[in-house]
């Protein structure tokens, strides 16, 4: 069968196998940026915005979002043109082997949306679902505070 | 060191806006057209002998290209651990056996157009077993009688196999019995810790195709591409020379892909089939088939005079090395050789351990690599002296830890599983860091005084800790670095970035030694063919091994640099000359050339030469990187819940060249370490099945579970290192076991003798020594 999406703003239209997860059609069609592989929902790395919500792209069948605007890391910013948080997790040293951090950027990007002044307790709690061995996340929500600042001087968006 | 340029600040990370914009830079963004997928048959039995085995159907499968196992795969002896060579982990393990030795081992492999038709025709093939009785206890393993796991005739280089002794390990200095009867306190206390995985969250993954001229490309998730080289060289019987082995970033590998698990899997396919082949572990291999923590049970045993001395120490370490013995001898080594020099004071000192097979998951390198464990033991009973004595665990430690300008006779006595090599420490902050940290922690008005609310009690622990800088003498890494027309650099090393961020110190050193920013280095690292040689990440020796090979090639370009501009200057023997921003200054004429103008002139005009130098680095010194842990813990008495409140890691990496890096190494350790001390272990039927691998089961720390961390450095200066530095990646990962127990103890007055301390094991605990209270009364 064959799927539609817009993602990051720019329509795209797939075919896929029924019983096929976000994820492994995103991967196979060219987003790499998209991580992760334990398929239970577990460690939000391959973590996308649907509609703009965060969403494990593991556990969620293909066909099911179809006509849906999708999100992935490469959506909010890039080399030349990095979003806010991109920025943060640079500057603060947040990125560290780096397989997580496209997940965990989605799941900041959105809380900021709602939320432009998160408390530490709201940037845990967006970002618990997001796992990282390597960092022990201090540097994470670092970033995430450093991007409100770097937001609010009114850094892009 | 105030006057560094590079060192010391917190350059970015150079590859972390790639990465943060989701850039293809991992093994698996890449795809080859016409990818063979491998999926892998795995034993469902912890020891039995495969009497048949039937792979027809799944070669008649749709889409299945073949099938391996024992019967058409090379037997060559190779042990998986990529170590240097030769290896001290013994020759054990075929690519594929006849006999599997845990649930988990390899049994068969399928290659096939899809994944899917990978995994279907996996089901197809007909495995008939002679299940044979398994040990699942490592005390088992040594007990007469029982079943010998390595029974080939070829397995060498292991100690005893037929009594299941992968190695052993026995040292004395002094006399310890001696010692204990002449101690006014004797401490002997048995400590277990668990079986866990590294989890890094990019599992392993390999692709291989062959190049134009037929040599085949390894593209993989290692650590060690040297050592892939290597081993997949000699389980494959192919020439070294036709073997291409490419790092591309990594997930995270903490010791993990430290090994030779997947690649000559996939090498064998593609050299069988001619074509592209990607094998990828899914969480669950992971657990089950990757490499684990050894678990070790350990006596220890420690003898003090009254004074606060410490006069003798014995610990007995019984490592579970599972199925296979990589890393077992050196694992164990470690679990004494990075602990017992820190209490140097004492004369009388003993390091036994049996390292045994067992047909259980297979225990590898994991970061700490063996110190974990043996500070998990001796650092608790540290406390235990310091009770007996009636002293504060704090002063006691004071009194008793190495300092600069001293030794320990267990350097030489204990190396990488052979003798080892005399080590003068030369930096060393334990003072300044005992003071600094427990001022942090508030320890001098918390320890000893409880805090109760309810049922919610709060405790203090502390535990100090060294680990190494690299294994002295052994580890060995190399770069080169050329000059370019614009005063930039290329930069080719073989240092293995994992994700710690070493590619970006090493551009630091780069920088720092010949006057230009490191974003003027462009670092290409890890690729068989094109960089120089390095044994790869593993022993904390990033920073200190590759980073001193970085400097060393370094040191060599400056001076040809120099050495054309005193040409140009006409003063022929001038040595005050300044490198700095990109320009080469006479102080003494006011001349100045930059980096430029000299690269075009030596690569096209006069006396045309390249700018350009390698340097090896191996080093009789391993600086030891120290660390005081302190922990304020709450613990609900009804619930067993321990929470840590406030973590305060106070650390001498020497000089730290990039701050912002080392925080992460420090704090991404011992998160690592809290989720080792509070909840990750795997949990097994009584057949030797793991029963919990997944994320869901086997519970990894998140955002939700961190304390309050507070990292502080004392800076040294490590004269061995690169401009000042020791190695910082495993330490941290030391201390939470030991510090977190101790603070239970001083919360609750109880002590748990077996990791992690889960609300089970606590309440446990709680309810004994209630018990114990009671017994005159009521001995129920
Ligand atoms: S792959 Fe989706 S949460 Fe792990
Ligand atoms: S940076 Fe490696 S998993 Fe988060």
């Amino acid at each position: 069968m064959k799927v539609k999406y817009i993602i990051n703003g720019k329509e795209e239209e797939y075919e896929i196998h029924p019983g096929e997860v976000l994820l492994d059609v995103l991967r196979r069609n060219g987003h790499t940026e998209i991580k992760g592989n334990c398929y239970l929902g577990t460690c939000g790395a391959c973590t996308v915005l649907i509609d703009g919500e965060p969403h494990t792209s593991c556990t969620i069948l293909a066909a099911k979002v179809n006509g849906k605007h999708i999100t992935t890391i490469k959506g909010i910013g890039d080399l030349n043109n990095p979003h806010p948080l991109q920025k943060a997790f640079v500057e603060t040293g947040a990125v560290q082997c780096g397989f997580c951090t496209p997940g965990t950027i989605l799941s900041a990007y959105a809380l900021l949306k709602k939320n432009p002044n998160p408390t530490d307790e709201d940037i845990k709690k967006a970002l618990d679902g997001n796992l990282c061995r390597c960092t022990g996340y201090v540097q994470q929500v670092e970033a995430v505070k450093f991007a409100v600042k770097l937001l609010k001087e009114g850094k892009n968006e | 060191m105030s006057n560094f340029k590079s060192i010391g600040k917190d350059t970015k990370k150079i590859d972390a806006l790639s990465l943060a914009t989701g850039q293809p830079m991992f093994v698996d963004d890449v795809s080859f057209p016409d990818t063979l997928q491998i999926k892998l048959l795995y034993s469902p039995h912890a020891h039995a002998i495969i009497e048949d085995i039937d792979t027809s159907e799944a070669e008649k499968y749709p889409g299945v290209k073949m099938v391996l196992t024992y019967k058409n795969t090379p037997h060559v002896p190779h042990t998986t651990a990529g170590q240097g060579w030769p290896e001290p982990s013994p020759y054990d393990t075929w690519m594929f056996n006849e006999k599997v030795k845990f649930v988990g081992d390899r049994v068969a492999a399928v290659a096939a157009e899809t994944e899917e038709q990978a995994a279907e025709a996996l089901k197809l093939i007909k495995v008939k077993y002679k299940v044979l009785p398994a040990i699942l206890d490592p005390e088992d393993a040594m007990k007469d009688g029982a079943p010998v796991i390595h029974d080939e005739p070829w397995i060498t280089g292991a100690y005893n196999p037929k009594k299941n002794l992968a190695a052993h390990i026995d040292i004395r200095v002094g006399d310890v019995e001696k010692g204990f009867k002449e101690s006014d306190v004797v401490v002997e206390e048995t400590f277990e810790t668990q079986y866990a995985q590294h989890t890094p969250i990019e599992p392993h993954v390999t692709i291989t195709y062959l190049d134009e001229y037929s040599r085949l490309v390894i593209r993989t998730s290692t650590q060690v591409p040297f050592h892939v080289r290597r081993i997949v060289a000699q389980a494959l019987q192919i020439p070294v020379q036709k073997i291409r082995v490419i790092k591309p970033r990594i997930g995270g590998g903490f010791g993990t892909k430290q090994e030779i698990i997947l690649e000559e899997i996939c090498s064998f396919v593609t050299l069988k089939t001619g074509r592209p082949a990607r094998i990828l572990y899914t969480r669950e291999e992971e657990f089950i088939s990757a490499r684990t923590r050894h678990p070790f049970k350990v006596k220890v045993k420690i003898g003090a005079k009254k004074d606060g001395m410490l006069h003798a120490i014995s610990l007995y370490a019984l490592s579970n090395t599972g199925a296979y013995g990589t890393h077992g001898l050196t694992v164990a080594s470690n679990a004494g050789s990075k602990t017992l020099p820190l209490y140097n004071k004492a004369e009388n000192v003993e390091f036994v351990s049996d390292i045994v097979y067992t047909n259980m998951p297979v225990a590898g390198a994991y970061r700490g690599y063996g110190a974990t464990q043996g500070y998990a033991a001796l650092e608790q009973a540290i406390d235990m002296v310091a009770e007996k004595l009636g002293m504060d665990p704090w002063e006691l430690r004071k009194k008793n830890h190495i300092k600069a300008g001293e030794t320990s006779p267990i350097f030489r006595a204990l190396g990488e599983g052979r003798e080892g090599v005399t080590q003068y420490i030369q930096s060393c902050a334990l003072d300044e860091l005992l003071e600094k940290g427990a001022k942090e922690i508030g320890w001098l008005e918390k320890y000893g005084r409880p805090k109760r609310n309810g049922s919610k009690v709060r405790g203090v622990g502390m535990s100090i800790h060294m680990q190494g800088s690299g294994i002295p003498l052994i580890d060995m890494g190399a770069a080169t670095l050329k000059m370019n027309e614009d005063g930039s650099f290329n930069l080719l090393y073989g240092g293995t970035d994992i994700g710690t961020g070493l590619d970006t110190v090493a551009a630091q050193i780069v920088a720092e030694t010949l006057g230009i920013k490191p974003d003027q280095v462009i670092v290409y690292a890890s690729d068989t063919d094109l960089t120089p040689f390095d044994v790869g990440a593993y022993a904390s020796s990033g920073t200190f091994v590759s980073g001193g090979a970085v400097l060393k090639a370094a040191l060599k370009v400056r001076e040809q640099i120099l050495e054309v501009a005193r040409e140009k200057f006409g003063e022929a023997d001038s040595k005050d000359y300044i490198l700095e921003d990109g320009k080469v200054i006479s102080p003494k004429s006011g001349k100045s050339i930059t980096l430029s103008e000299i690269a075009y002139d030596t690569l096209y005009v006069k006396n045309q030469h390249q700018i350009g130098a390698a340097g090896s680095f191996v080093s009789p010194y391993s600086p030891p990187p120290f660390a005081v842990h302190f922990v304020e813990i709450e613990v609900d008495e009804e619930t067993g819940e321990i929470k840590p409140i406030k973590y305060v890691a106070a650390v001498d990496c020497g000089v730290p060249i990039n701050p912002n890096l080392v925080k992460g190494q420090i704090i991404g350790a011992l998160v690592n370490g809290i989720g080792y001390a509070l909840t990750e272990e795997y949990h097994f039927t009584s057949s030797g099945r793991m029963t919990n691998p997944n994320f869901m089961d086997y519970k990894i720390p998140s955002t939700r579970d961190l304390p309050e961390i507070k990292v502080i450095l004392a800076e040294t200066y490590e004269p061995t290192g690169p401009y000042g530095a020791k190695s910082v990646a495993e330490i941290n990962i030391n201390g939470p076991i030991p510090a977190i127990g101790n603070a239970l103890h001083d919360a609750l007055g109880i002590r748990l003798h077996r990791s992690p301390y889960t609300p089970e094991r606590v309440l446990e605990a709680i309810r004994k020594s209630k018990e114990k209270k009671l017994e005159p009364v009521d001995p129920e």
